[in-house]
């Protein structure tokens, strides 16, 4: 038999128990489907984690922090000298703690090979934030160096290098603010209080470039350096001339152009420092990295029901075999190969295998494309530009492939079976 | 008589072994000249199917030889016993064999498909072949939904499609009724007269076995006498 003729009869013969076809192709549906749908929400959280990404565009900056060197949870705290390191909490993984830096670390950093500038993470509390005579709210804010990009539902970035007071707010803080619409708000002057160490309270004002949207990491109000420095000048007053200042991070600015490996070498340099330096690629890194894990999970359920799905073929064939067993033990009276009654069979199983994967993968994409068009409208509004389920034609090729190779693991067994049939024994078969 | 194309040696064929060991050939020795019609007769469990069996290559015997057109059987293996089925053999079956819920025309078209054979050419073939046995008419029709006379004019049909020089007929008219039985012995033995094709017909029939050029009597497993056929079983033992 040609190639041909065994795909062709191989094909045929699938449709003559048609019952029998189409519930085994269901059970193949099944998993398709799920695994189509699984692989897809994962492509596309990934891809909007990929935009939001290139979208702060923040390769330039690196935050450094002072790990303890070889601290356990079992050795308890270090004893207290006079002019020794301090620990303090956050800024690494949970639960974890690093040195404070001190302002001979962020000379020291700043001599790191690679690293442009060095910003200490100052700690700044304001007490609030004040649209007119809207009320007050309040705000904790992040500083942003120059030259993040944030992605804006409205405005525009910090004005680079310059020394007036600009902050960015998220949508959120909009309305609640007193301002009619996101354009609305765009360039008006805000007002921040912030208390001092002496315990009084100042104000300072800020104008407001940009509405930021919300991301999949939340929204923060952010404020450009100048604005930081203008605050933490405010919030030092009153402070004894004497007090050192601790921080717990510092902000490194590096080539903003810098290759991956250079950005590698300038975290490596950290280290040899005794500092440890994450970008923000680091931390989204992780994000992904727990993304992928979700997905790796739904995907073997998906694989589970295509396991499952495996049997049901073998079961099919193995039926398929036995009702068929004259015509094989025929056709091997006939001059036909046991080679070829193999590959007649495993065609069979291939092909309602693909039959299986193509519906299901045909029809995922489908209800995929709708459930992602109604989320992003209803549920994640709020998340712009966020394809929930993303489906790509390799990751579709994949599937296809994958539940192939399956139906035609399942195949070898009833097709061997059926090969190593002696014709006379098939014929005899009643 | 031109040459021999089938001939046995000795041949013995057991199933099963100690106390449920059965003996189905016991020595069989015969030859089939080409162009011969020739019947194999005995009763059931004679051993007359097995011998068919082991003849066309279908089965391998316990011990003895088989030798088709001067070459050992034993020896073929694979792709040569293959090709060897395929080209020189064709099949008619008393259960008949076809394929259901397939068309008279794909059962008929099944040893050339399996030969390889291109599909337009395999098509002309198996209408030749249909038309030969005035089945023409029925190419498109489902092979369950004929009559049994056409059944087995279809396994016919199917059997010379790919132009055999032996066709084995294991009771070919069981299934039949008297009138289409003849019709079927008819078109059996006028491939036989007029193609010149080897004709080994197996049966108990003796009206049928009477139209062969010869005869081989089957009894126990062994060749025996014409009249031994039908003597008390333990009194006749031939040769």
């Amino acid at each position: 038999m040609k190639a041909i003729d065994i795909l062709t009869t191989a094909i045929g013969n699938s449709f003559r128990s048609r019952l029998r076809t189409t519930l085994t192709v269901i059970a193949i549906f099944i998993g398709a489907f799920t695994l189509t749908i699984t692989n897809g929400l994962g492509t596309g959280i990934n891809q909007y984690i990929d935009t939001q990404l290139a979208s702060i565009g923040a390769a330039d900056i690196v935050t450094v922090t002072k790990p303890v060197a070889a601290t356990t949870t079992t050795t308890g705290p270090k004893p207290y000298t006079a002019n020794g390191p301090t620990e303090v909490s956050g800024g690494g993984a949970p639960g974890s703690t690093v040195l404070a830096l001190t302002d001979s670390d962020i000379t020291a950093i700043g001599k790191v090979a690679g690293v442009t500038a060095v910003e200490p993470q100052v700690a700044i509390r304001t007490d609030y934030i004040e649209y007119g005579t809207n009320g007050k709210f309040q705000l904790s804010a992040v500083g942003e160096g120059a030259g993040v990009r944030i992605q804006l539902a409205a405005g525009s970035q910090f004005t680079s290098g310059t020394t007036s007071l600009e902050i960015i707010l998220p949508t959120s803080y909009i309305d609640t603010l007193g301002f009619s619409s996101n354009k609305d708000a765009v360039g008006k002057t805000v007002t921040i209080g912030i208390t001092n160490a002496a315990g009084e309270q100042t104000t300072l004002d800020a104008t407001l470039v940009g509405v930021q949207d919300a991301t999949l990491f939340g929204a923060n109000p952010s404020f450009n350096p100048a604005l930081s420095t203008a605050l933490y000048d405010a919030q030092k007053v009153g402070q004894p001339a004497t007090a050192t200042s601790t921080y717990s991070s510092a902000t490194a600015h590096i080539d903003p152009n810098a290759t991956k490996s250079q950005v590698a070498d300038v975290k490596a340099a950290l280290v040899d420092a005794g500092y440890a330096g994450t970008t923000v690629a680091d931390r989204i890194g992780t994000f992904q990295t727990v993304i992928d894990g979700i997905i790796l999970v739904l995907n073997a359920f998906a694989i589970i029901a295509l396991l499952a799905a495996g049997f049901g073929i073998i079961n099919t064939l193995l039926m398929s075999v036995q009702e068929r067993t004259r015509e094989i033990g025929l056709m091997k009276a006939m001059g036909m190969s046991g080679g070829r009654i193999f590959a007649l069979f495993s065609t069979e199983a291939v092909f309602i295998g693909f039959l299986g994967s193509a519906i299901g993968a045909g029809i995922a994409m489908l209800v995929g494309g709708v459930i992602s068009r109604v989320l992003a409208r209803g549920l994640l509004k709020d998340l712009a530009g966020l394809q929930i389920l993303s489906f790509t034609p390799s990751s579709i090729a994949t599937v296809l492939l994958l539940v192939m190779g399956i139906a035609f693991v399942a195949a070898v067994l009833p097709a061997s079976r059926a090969a190593r049939q002696s014709p006379i024994d098939s014929l005899r078969y009643e | 008589m031109t040459g021999t194309v089938l001939s046995t040696r000795n041949l013995t064929k057991q199933y099963g072994s100690g106390s449920a060991r059965f003996d189905a050939l016991k020595g069989v020795s015969i030859d089939i000249a080409e162009g011969e019609s020739v019947a194999i007769v005995g009763k059931s469990g004679s051993g007359k199917s097995t011998l068919m069996h082991i003849l066309a290559l279908l089965d391998t015997p316990s011990s003895g030889e088989v030798t088709v057109d001067g070459t050992d059987a034993a020896k073929l293996r694979g792709a040569r016993l293959n090709t060897l089925r395929n080209r020189t053999f064709g099949f008619v079956f008393q259960q008949f064999f076809l394929t259901p819920n397939t068309s008279v025309l794909d059962n008929v078209m099944l040893p050339l498909k399996i030969a390889r054979i291109g599909g337009r050419e395999r098509k002309r073939l198996a209408l030749e072949a249909l038309e030969t046995l005035e089945l023409s008419d029925k190419a498109r029709s489902k092979a369950t939904d004929l009559s049994g006379g056409q059944k087995q004019r279809v396994v016919i049909a199917r059997a010379l499609v790919n132009n055999p020089r032996i066709i084995f007929a294991d009771e070919p008219t069981g299934n039949l009724d008297t009138a289409t039985g003849a019709v079927v012995e008819d078109l059996l033995f006028e491939l036989n007269a007029k193609q010149g094709i080897t004709l080994v017909i197996v049966t108990h029939d003796e009206e049928l076995a009477a139209r062969a050029s010869r005869r081989i009597y089957l009894r126990d497993g062994r060749v025996v006498d014409a009249a031994d056929v039908h003597a008390p079983a333990g009194t006749a033992v031939g040769a």
